[in-house]
């Protein structure tokens, strides 16, 4: 459920053995696609960034994770910014690579 | 014996036997941290240092690897071996960097201890790429060929080279450290923008001197390396230049990241008090003991020796009909093409700014042509140029042509080299983790807004550089006109400045007016030359014109339709 501000929150990092980005999934799995990353509200997001921050340095999975907004656009979940948008999806000049490209 | 260079030919450096065991040693010792890593023995905060010492960096979709190419020149095998890497572990492509460097976008962790053994193989590295130390020296892309050449520079950043490498007392510095040399008359190093810029020149005696600025840079804030000896003899060189940089161990804010490099310790402690310690220290240091032996000069220097040069007549006529048959090698040897010191031969500039390409991007086929190329008409050796072009450097006039042909036959046969087309951009929000703002679809509406050859022409000599943040790795402060992309509650705008100019008569753009969006910034920067051109008398260049009439045409024309 979106916070009462609205504001969604999803967490990502770059896997640390070949600097993929990745999500939190529901569930706490790392999953490849923002489309399956768990949408957060601002009260969730904290704890959960803390958690995994602790889960991705543990296990020597990810580094760099951080949580990033998220606005509902059309139905469809994006992230607010294009730093993120461009994480999820690949270089906007090269569609050929990155995410995009495996779809 | 060496397996890089065809031959003796290419004027490359060629490694010994410790310059390999060092490097391999490195190989080795990476490869134990980078396991070290993956099995939880590290922590990324451990970690990270190491891996930057090596020129691996995390960018948004994957690890970067910058590979150092000395001084710029690269033998045809090297390149060959750049673009396998680039098929086998990356996506195919390669950027060419404003650092004279060549980076990979796409990288793994677990496969660099990989990459970095089969650059080994090839006498490559990716050390002083990053990182608090003396970085990978810069210099002339036209050196050793240039008709305006004066002193050739290989043989000291070479110096540099063995010197820095591993050297102690510089790896950590406050901040990095970049050093530029140009030993010709026109600087193409942009000598003025570097922590140390030197200027090899010769004296009446026709003795090798050097003259040293110091505090010059880019970035956050911009300063112009201030003139602090004008002669430096050969033999004190390397003391003189170590005299400055302990000048700079001692003094430099390491409390303050943004106030580290040398350009604000110059600034702070003043021009006169920073000549005065470094003069102090360099007294101390002179002396017999400390001397740059002429033999050791003389040793390096004939690994540089010129190419065996055919005696050719100093123009020729296979050229002239050439020409004359094709208007568009007729452009592009007027553009791209410049002269050199020996008789019957050129220095051709490959663009890698297609209209509407990604200014520096070539695919490994790309790299693979230029690699056979250069065996066939350059004697095996290339320069990767500041302005992200390539170039080769000793090409006979009678075979341009033939050049030209399959150059152009692969997309690598644009004429614009020092032309409006001929952008510099960083890599911006699309690859960069610090990036405010894109900066390759700018270049890239722009060079395809220019793409008319002839047009190109007649706008003549015209630089745009754009960065998408403040670092400035795009060089957009001495662009005739910079682009500084920023971020404005989450939209991506651009801030022109203008009268920017890299060379000796070096200068730091001004700001026009108020940012503007993408399309907007496209539009201003025709507006912007089609004043320069209304207003131009016979023979003035962009920048000429800026100076003489001010300002005021160029922001009423942009800003006062609003
Ligand atoms: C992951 C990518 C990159 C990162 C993290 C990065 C980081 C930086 C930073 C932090 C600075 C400012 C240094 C200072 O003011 O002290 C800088 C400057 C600079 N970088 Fe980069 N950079 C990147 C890519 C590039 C590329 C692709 C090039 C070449 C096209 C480049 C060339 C330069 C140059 C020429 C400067 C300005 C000169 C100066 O040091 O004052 N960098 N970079
Ligand atoms: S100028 Fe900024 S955006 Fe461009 S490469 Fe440098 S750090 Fe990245």
């Amino acid at each position: 459920m979106p916070s009462p501000d609205g504001t969604l929150h999803a967490i990502t990092a770059n896997r640390l053995r070949d600097g993929v980005v990745v999500f939190l999934a529901a569930g706490g799995a790392w999953v490849e696609s923002f489309a399956d990353a768990a949408l957060l509200t601002k009260a969730e997001a904290e704890p959960a960034l803390a958690a995994a921050k602790a889960q991705a340095e543990g296990d020597q999975f990810g580094v760099d994770v951080y949580a990033f907004e998220v606005e509902r656009a059309d139905g469809a979940a994006q992230p607010v910014k294009m730093r993120e948008r461009i994480r999820a999806l690949g270089p906007s000049v090269r569609l050929d690579l990155g995410k995009q490209a495996a779809a | 014996m060496n397996h890089i260079a065809p031959g003796a030919r290419a004027g490359i450096y060629h490694y010994d036997a410790i310059d390999r065991r060092f490097v391999g040693e490195r190989v080795e010792q990476f490869r134990k941290q980078v396991d070290r890593r993956l099995a939880g023995e590290l922590t990324e905060e451990e970690f990270k240092p190491i891996r930057l010492m090596n020129g691996l960096y995390l960018q948004l979709h994957a690890y970067m690897l910058r590979i150092a190419v000395p001084y710029g020149v690269m033998s045809a095998v090297q390149l060959r071996k750049l673009a396998e890497i680039g098929r086998t572990y990356d996506k195919g492509y390669g950027h060419f960097t404003t650092r004279q460097n060549l980076q990979y976008n796409w990288i793994k962790l677990e496969d660099t201890p990989a990459i970095l053994n089969a650059l080994a193989d090839v006498d490559m590295h990716a050390l002083q790429t990053s990182g608090n130390c003396v970085r990978n020296v810069t210099t002339d892309q036209f050196v050793g060929a240039a008709k305006d050449e004066v002193v050739d520079g290989r043989v000291y950043a070479e110096i540099l080279r063995q010197w820095t490498t591993l050297h102690p007392e510089f790896t950590y510095l406050p901040r990095k450290f970049k050093i530029a040399i140009s030993g010709a008359a026109s600087d193409r190093a942009a000598v003025r923008v570097h922590d140390v810029g030197l200027l090899a020149r010769r004296n009446e005696a026709g003795e090798a001197g050097f003259t040293f600025y110091v505090g010059g840079g880019l970035g956050r804030s911009p300063f112009i390396g201030k003139l602090v000896r004008e002669w430096v003899a050969e033999e004190d060189f390397v003391a003189y230049l170590e005299a400055i940089l302990r000048v700079y161990n001692q003094y430099g804010r390491r409390d303050n990241i943004y106030k580290a490099r040398i350009k604000i310790l110059v600034h702070e402690l003043g021009l006169e008090k920073f000549k005065a310690e470094v003069e102090e220290e360099f007294a101390r240091l002179r002396g017999p003991k400390y001397r740059l032996d002429p033999a050791i000069v003389a040793e390096i220097r004939t690994h540089f020796a010129p190419p065996p040069f055919e005696d050719l007549p100093e123009t020729s006529d296979a050229l002239a009909r050439a020409k004359a048959e094709n208007p568009a090698f007729a452009n592009w040897v007027a553009v791209n093409v410049a002269e050199h010191k020996a008789p019957g031969y050129a220095i051709a500039t490959i663009s890698l700014k297609p209209p509407g390409g990604i200014p520096g991007d070539a695919t490994c086929d790309q790299m693979d042509l230029i690699a056979d190329l250069a065996e066939r008409y350059s004697f095996g050796e290339l320069r990767v140029s500041h302005v992200q072009n390539i170039v080769l450097a000793h090409v006979k006039q009678d075979e341009l042509f033939a050049l030209w042909q399959q150059l152009d036959a692969a997309g690598l046969g644009t004429a614009n080299a020092g032309l409006i087309g001929d952008i510099i951009a960083c890599p911006g929000l699309d690859y960069c983790a610090l990036a405010n703002a894109r900066s390759i679809p700018l270049a890239q509406a722009l060079s395809a807004r220019f793409a008319d050859p002839v047009r190109q022409r007649t706008i003549g000599e015209l630089g745009i550089k754009i960065s998408g943040c403040i670092n400035a790795c795009g060089h957009h402060h001495v662009g005739a006109i910079g682009i500084l992309g920023v971020d404005k509650k989450g939209t991506e705008f651009y801030q022109i400045t203008v009268g920017g100019d890299p060379t000796l008569t070096t200068a730091i753009g001004d700001i026009l007016g108020p940012s503007l969006t993408e399309e907007e910034t496209v539009d201003a920067i025709e507006a912007i030359v089609e004043v320069y051109l209304a207003h131009r008398t016979e023979g003035e260049r962009f920048l000429d014109t800026l100076a003489r009439v001010g300002h005021g045409p160029f922001k009423e024309r942009i800003y006062a339709a609003d």
